[in-house]
This record gives C-alpha cells, structure tokens and sequence, in this order.
C-alpha cells in the first residue's frame, strides 16, 4: 500500500486540503487573540469561495480569484464587526447566523448564476520550487503547488514574529486579555477588534477560494464542509502561537487526504467512514488536548469602556 | 513648564530646585458637572492642581471622586464645565487625549495586561504598525525606575508580581510619556504597609520634581501625611478644603476635625470608632471574650489543595473562644477565601479537623454545619451570597427553601414568607420598594443587610461561630458602621468571630487577636495592642514572627 504514488498522493491532498485549515484557523487565532469568538469564520470561507470562484472563472486569473476571495470573507467579516464588536451582541448567535446565511446565500447565488451546471476552472497554475521540487516523493508532493501554498506558510512566520514583535500584536494580546489596559493606554478596543475581524475574514475568504479555485476546481453549494470549525478548533489548541495551527492544519490535512488516497490505492473501505476519519480525529484531539487550551480571559465579551 | 522640551528625558526637569510660589495650575477644572441616571456625580465642582504639590482628594463611597478622575482620564465625559491645562480649555474625550496632555492615571482597578511582560506592559498604546522599540523603552525603564527608586524585572509577567509591584508599574506607565500630572485613586487600598511607605517615598520624589500629584482617598491619615492641599467632596460637591499653607500649620487632630465636619452630615457623624478607622489610627476596642470557657471554634491543622491563582492552605491551627473576634490579616489571595470556606462547609479540606463546640463537623456539609452552629457572611454578596434574581423575600430565606415552617409538604406559605421578610426588613432598616423587589436592584449597603439579617437574625438553633468575610468591602461609612455594629453586637451576645478582611485598620479596631495569613500559612497571631499594627504588617510581607 506504501507506494510511491500513493504517498505523493496522500502528501499532495493533505496540502491541498491543510491549506485552507491553515488559513482559517490563522484567521481564528487574530480573532481570538483579541478577544473576538468568531463562529462565522465558516460563512466567512463560503462566501470567500463562492466570490473566488465567481471573480477567477470571468477574468481567468487565479491571483484575482484569491483577492475577490478575500474581500468576500471580509464582507461576512465586517458584519460581525458591525454587530459583534461595534453593537456588543452576542458573538455565538450573531456567527451561527451568518454561517446559516451564507449558506443559504452562496446557494442562491450559485443557483442564479449557473442554474444546475458546475462549470470548472482550467488547472490551477503551480510552481515548482527549485531543486526542492526534484526531491523523491517529498518534491511532488510538498513542493510543486500553488504559489498560496507558499505564502500561507510563510505567513505563519510572518505572524509568529508580528505577534512578538509589533505593537499590533502587543494590542491584540491586550484587547484579549485585559481590554480596559488597552483602552487606558490609549488604543481604541473596538478598533483594534474590528481590524483582527476584518483580518480574519480576508485569510478566511482567500482559504475559501483556495478551498474552490484549487482544492476542487468549481464551486458547489455547502463544498466548506465545516472546514471553518475546523479552524476554530485549530486556533483554540494552538494557544496564541501560529506554529501549531500549521501542524494542526497539516494533520487534519493528512486525514482529509486519506479519504483520496485511500480510493487511489484501491482499498476497500466505506468511503462514509473514511469521511468521517477528520471529525472524529477532532473529536479524539478535543478529548485529548482540550484542557490544555487556554483561552484569553476577555474572549466572547464586548468591551463598554467604564465597565469594569 | 514648557511641554515642548524635547523628548521624555526624565519625569520632569528637575532644574527648578525650589517649589515654585504658586504659579498658574499645571490643571484646573471650573464647574464640572456629570450626571448619571438619578444622580448628580459632580455638581460644579471646580479645583486647581499645582506642580509639585500633592493634591488629596477625600470623600467618602459614592462622593464623585471616581468620577472626576474618570473625566480627567477621558473614560468619562462631562456634561457640563470645563478643563483647563495651563489656563488654556481643553476636551478631554478619549483616554488617548488625556494621556497627550500629559495627564497619566493609575486606576483604583489594575489596568495591567497579566501575560504580559513588565516593559511589554509599559510599551503598550504604541502605533499599531510599528515595530517595537524594545531598546528605547528599556532604557526609559531604566530612567524611571533610577527616578523613583523602584526596582523591577523588566521581563516577568506581570501576572507574577505581587500587587504593591503591579502598582509600582502602573505608576511607571503613568509616567511614561512626558507627564505633568499624576492622578492616583485609591492607592493604597490593596498594599502592605511596607507597600504604602514605598508609595509615598515614591511620590515624595515626583513632587520634588514639579509633577502635579492628584492622590483620591477616604482615609484621613493618608490625606494628612501626604497632602499638601487637601478638597473634601460630598455627595458631588466640592465642600471644603485646606489650602497647602494652612495645612503645613495643622496638627492632625486639628486637621481632622476640620475634615470630618465637612465629609459628614450631622446626621450621620461617625462614632468614636469609626473615625479610629477612617484616621487608620485606630484602637478603641472593647474587648467581650471570655477567657475561661471552653473554646467554640477549634481549626486543626487544616490544608486544602491549592487552585489555580490562589494558595491552599497549610496546616492551619487555631482556637476562638466565645466572644472573641480573631482577625484574619493579609494581602487579598493568601488563602482567606479558603479557610472561610473550609469553615463554612463549602470547601473539604485535604487534612485536618474543624471541631464546633469540641464537636467534629469535618465531615458535614453546609447544612450540617449551620446545624451546628456556624454562620458565614460572604464577601461575594451577589456571586454566592444571594440571588439577584430573585425577591428580597426569598433571599432572606435562601438557606431554609423548602422547610418549615415557610413551606408545608413543598408549598410555599406565601403570606407566611413575605409577613417575615416585612419583619426583617423593618429590623434591619433594609431600604427596598418592598419585599418583592428583586434583590439585584438593591444598593451594594442594602444587599449586605440582607446578607447580614439572613445569618444573623433570630436564626433559628444556636449560633456559636460566624465567619465574616470583608463585610465591609464597597460599602459607605454609614453601612459599613451599622455592619461593625453587628459585629461587635455579636460577639458581645457570647459568639465566636472569624473576621477576615484585607483593611487592617477595621481589624485593629475590632479584633482581640489578629493571625496574619501568607501564602496558605497562618504565620503568627498578634494580641491586639499597641504595635500590633506594625507587627501584623511585617507578618503580611512574609516575614518570620516577632
């Protein structure tokens, strides 16, 4: 079973598929950081799909698609600023109901402008890495993707030193934790709020249109598949350091892409259960892990200054 | 007093050696008013603040101390009035502007960030796309620190430096930028004695340097021995003061005198006692123990496992005889919610033995151990201590729901219920619409004298213990009075008090023995007296016993 195509296979689709984990559950994490519990992160990815989609099979280019992807998430994203932040509503009602919305919305959507045919997208441009990508089995399968692939990675260094480094990330840590200091110290606690939500709604949508434009290639209504909770989860375990929502994107990756290379290597499992293999992964990593996360103390809560 | 001189070198230019003769205020404010629904908080209050002085601020709960600071500090706006900086109006409508007119405050809440580091802590509030500057800010650290004596790590986590710490960086954070008035409300309300001397050698040295010093407090001795000028508030007026040249010329009674005329209607006068502890000098007790008998409460060797930001207990011993009030001292999370707990029932211990009467109640729970004789006045009076939800009526019975004779078979005896809560709440002078109004929209005086009727009252068996646990924590001088009353009206009547609480002035004023509590260990017990003070704060520091 251990062949080489079936590896190059089970490496390729964990990347393919860990990419948009990796993306959401980064999103997830700024959120967190500053306190903001965003459950339509999922509605966030739908609709950054279905934009993303829609943008690169009109204009052809991929790198749009990815942008439109984005502003799409953004969209979702700024209402949950709107409501959650700048309203203080409750952010679990709120994000629930703009998942269920953007379900339904990119469904309709979809149903206008296609009707009932899934038109698909030319192949997605790759780019081989040099020398890298000459490698036996890790090459093809690690090295020759999508350029996004590269930049996600490299943004979770970019964020892991942000986080350290910047007065951004000292904001965020404050807005999370202790909100009132930072509005002491003169920062505005919904402004720096609503910036981490619009921040995860732009990574969320551009792992949205990853998730159509590259993963599948055509749009298909509900096609996120709860990746966004996956995300949340990620970000939950990850405890505020970027590093581990990569290596729990790469694992939740890894068993999305069983459910491929399973099929390729001609194994005969119910492919229903190899489905199921990622949730009850999280599930056993939630049992598992989950008391070990920690959580900033003002996460969930809207910040009225004179509260305290 | 130029505020264009360059970056932050030092706190000020420390180049005018001698106290300037009265120039114009640093900051002034002229008829500022705010209204909150119902009430006035400030009613035209207007005041001038001068470079190095020290301005005190006196008042009592609710005298609209808090609120002046808080349109000071921009996380208030006034509805009428205005503020001055060096004679010129300004407006003051977000934290970020009071801090650019060179306006820094330490809350009376911490407003400090606990994962994060010291400097991280300090450097907050920069540019938000910037990097941080990690040298420069060291540096400035180093200079303030050099400045006003204080000796930090830069690098701990703040959530691991103890109070007096947390607050040594709150003042290096109102400082931090080019600060010409330093606002502190309450800040001595959670230090060490130790803590408060360091405090005001610390603000000794900004005075000498021209900062503006605006110091709010409810407790004289502080206004006297740190004010230079002191204005008394009440009820949101500005009514009275003693101008710094007078105030060099007072002695403290004479000082005191004057300042307690103005805080207080006639009506309302504080007893003897009370003005002990609002002088923080405080020793008129009386003491009602009863030496011979057998003692009430015997806590044996008690440990409780530690939890998450707070200690467990470590072989705790001690007796209480009947009549006696034993003080429980120390800094707030050295194990006294813990040990009230235990005593309660509401916590097991790991080990050890809690007799009642020579009786063993380790193993009973709440209800068995009230059977026996403890009642415990909680200092979480809306977390654990009642239901805001629900009627006065039913708060005063919370601990008897379902027995007889309020309630036959399960039923309610409505008129019964409310016949005795009317009863109670006549007795106990409760201010509440009636009997049925919802506990949550009584005041924080209000909800502790229905805590208070509720374990104190004609209860039912035989009271030989109470524990309580900082009765008067938030309450005004009048409530917080009636509340000592009944302490000490109890432990008269023969009963055993645990007192806990972090005001070491209340505990000099009612206990006849006072332990002192440091990281789960009951590290001595001082007989009240004189000097006990000074003992119990060595004790608080962690210090071996005297």
């Amino acid at each position: 079973m251990l062949t080489q195509p079936f590896l190059v296979a089970l490496l390729f689709g964990a990347v393919t598929a860990g990419v948009p984990l990796l993306l959401a559950g980064m999103g997830e994490q700024i959120s967190e950081k500053a306190g903001v519990l965003n459950i339509g992160i999922e509605g966030m990815m739908l609709l950054g799909a279905y934009c993303g989609f829609v943008a690169a099979y009109y204009s052809g280019s991929f790198a749009l698609g990815f942008l439109a992807g984005g502003l799409g998430g953004m969209a979702v994203a700024s209402l949950v600023a709107l409501l959650c932040v700048r309203l203080g509503l409750n952010q679990i009602v709120i994000g629930i109901a703009l998942t269920l919305g953007a379900e339904g919305l990119t469904a309709l959507l979809h149903h206008f402008q296609f009707s009932r045919t899934y038109p698909r997208l030319d192949e997605a441009p790759v780019l081989a890495l040099p020398l890298l990508a000459d490698l036996p089995i890790l090459g093809p399968a690690l090295f020759a993707h999508n350029p996004l692939v590269y930049v996600s990675v490299a943004l979770v260094a970019f964020l892991g030193w942000a986080f350290r480094h910047t007065y951004a990330g000292l904001n965020l840590e404050a807005a999370g934790v202790k909100p009132a200091a930072l509005d002491a110290a003169g920062i505005s606690v919904v402004g720096t709020r609503i910036g981490a939500v619009l921040a995860t709604g732009f990574l969320a949508g551009v792992g949205g249109a990853y998730l159509a434009n590259v993963g599948a290639g055509l749009f298909v209504p509900f096609m996120t598949h709860g990746a966004g909770f996956i995300g949340i989860v990620l970000a939950m375990l990850a405890r505020g350091k970027p590093l581990w929502v990569l290596i729990g994107a790469a694992l939740f990756g890894l068993s999305l892409a069983l459910t491929t290379a399973l099929q390729v290597a001609g194994i005969n499992i119910p492919t229903d259960i190899v489905q199921m293999l990622p949730f009850a992964l999280i599930m056993l990593v939630l049992v598992v892990f989950a008391r070990h996360s920690v959580l900033p103390a003002a996460l969930g809560l809207p910040y009225e200054r004179g509260e305290r | 007093m130029g505020h264009t001189d360059g970056p932050p070198q030092s706190v000020r230019p420390a180049g005018a050696d001698s106290a300037p003769v009265l120039p114009s205020p640093v900051l002034s404010v002229r008829t500022l008013t705010k209204r909150f629904p119902g009430v006035v908080a400030n009613d035209g209050i207007s005041l001038d603040f001068h470079a190095g002085e020290t301005h005190v601020l006196l008042g009592e709960n609710g005298a609209g101390k808090s609120t002046l600071i808080g349109m000071l500090a921009g996380m208030l706006r006034p509805d009428a009035g205005e503020i001055l900086v060096q004679g010129s109006p300004v407006r003051i409508l977000t934290p970020r502007q009071s801090l650019d007119l060179g306006i820094g405050t330490v809350f009376q809440h911490m407003l400090l960030v606990p994962s994060l580091s010291v400097i991280e802590n300090l450097m907050l509030g920069g540019p938000w796309w910037q990097r941080l500057a990690r040298g420069a800010a060291y540096r400035r650290f180093a200079e303030l620190s050099e400045c006003l004596g204080i000796s930090l790590d830069p690098d701990l986590p703040v959530g691991h430096l103890s109070l007096g710490q947390q607050q040594q960086v709150e003042i290096l954070r109102a400082l931090w930028r080019d600060t010409r008035v330093l606002i502190l409300d309450e800040p001595t309300s959670m230090l060490t004695p130790q803590g408060v001397r360091d405090l005001s050698a610390v603000l000794c040295r900004l005075c000498s340097q021209g900062v503006a010093i605006v110091l709010v407090t409810h407790k004289l001795a502080e206004a006297y021995d740190l004010g230079d000028r002191v204005s008394v508030l009440r009820q949101g007026r500005l009514v009275g003061g003693i101008a710094a040249d007078e105030h060099r010329g007072m002695t403290e009674a004479q000082m005191t005198d004057q300042v307690i005329a103005m805080m207080f209607d006639p009506a309302h006068a504080p007893m003897a006692d009370e003005r002990a502890i609002l002088l923080g000098r405080g020793n008129v007790h009386a003491p009602s123990v009863r030496r011979g008998a057998a003692p009430c409460l015997e806590v044996r060797n008690i440990s409780t496992m530690p939890r998450t930001a707070a200690h467990g207990l470590q072989g705790v011993s001690f007796d209480l005889r009947p009549g006696e009030v034993l003080g429980i001292a120390g800094v707030d999370g050295n194990g006294q919610k813990q040990l009230a707990e235990v005593i309660a029932g509401q916590r097991a211990p790991s080990s050890g033995t809690v007799l009642v009467g020579g009786k063993d109640v380790t193993q009973g729970d709440v209800a068995a151990r009230r059977n026996a004789g403890i009642r415990y006045v909680t200092d979480d009076r809306l977390g654990e201590g009642t239901v805001g939800s629900l009627s006065v009526a039913i708060n005063l019975l919370l601990k008897n729901v379902g027995a007889e004779p309020f309630w036959h078979r399960g039923i309610a005896d409505w008129a019964r219920i409310r016949q005795a809560a009317r009863d109670d709440i006549q007795r106990h002078d409760i201010r509440t619409r009636s009997e049925q109004t919802l506990l949550a929209k009584l005041s924080g005086g209000n909800i502790q004298k229905v805590l208070l009727a509720r374990e104190l009252g004609k209860a039912e068996g035989d009271v030989k213990v109470i524990v309580f646990s900082k009765p008067t924590h938030g309450l005004d001088l009048h409530n917080a009075q009636l509340a000592h009353r009944r302490i000490r009206e109890s432990a008269a009547a023969g009963r055993g008090i645990v007192l806990l609480s972090t005001d070491l002035d209340e505990l000099l004023t009612l206990s006849d023995r006072i332990g002192v509590l440091f990281q789960g260990r009951l590290v001595g017990i001082v007989d009240n007296g004189p000097g006990a003070g000074a003992a119990i704060g060595r004790l608080m520091t962690g210090a071996v016993a005297a």
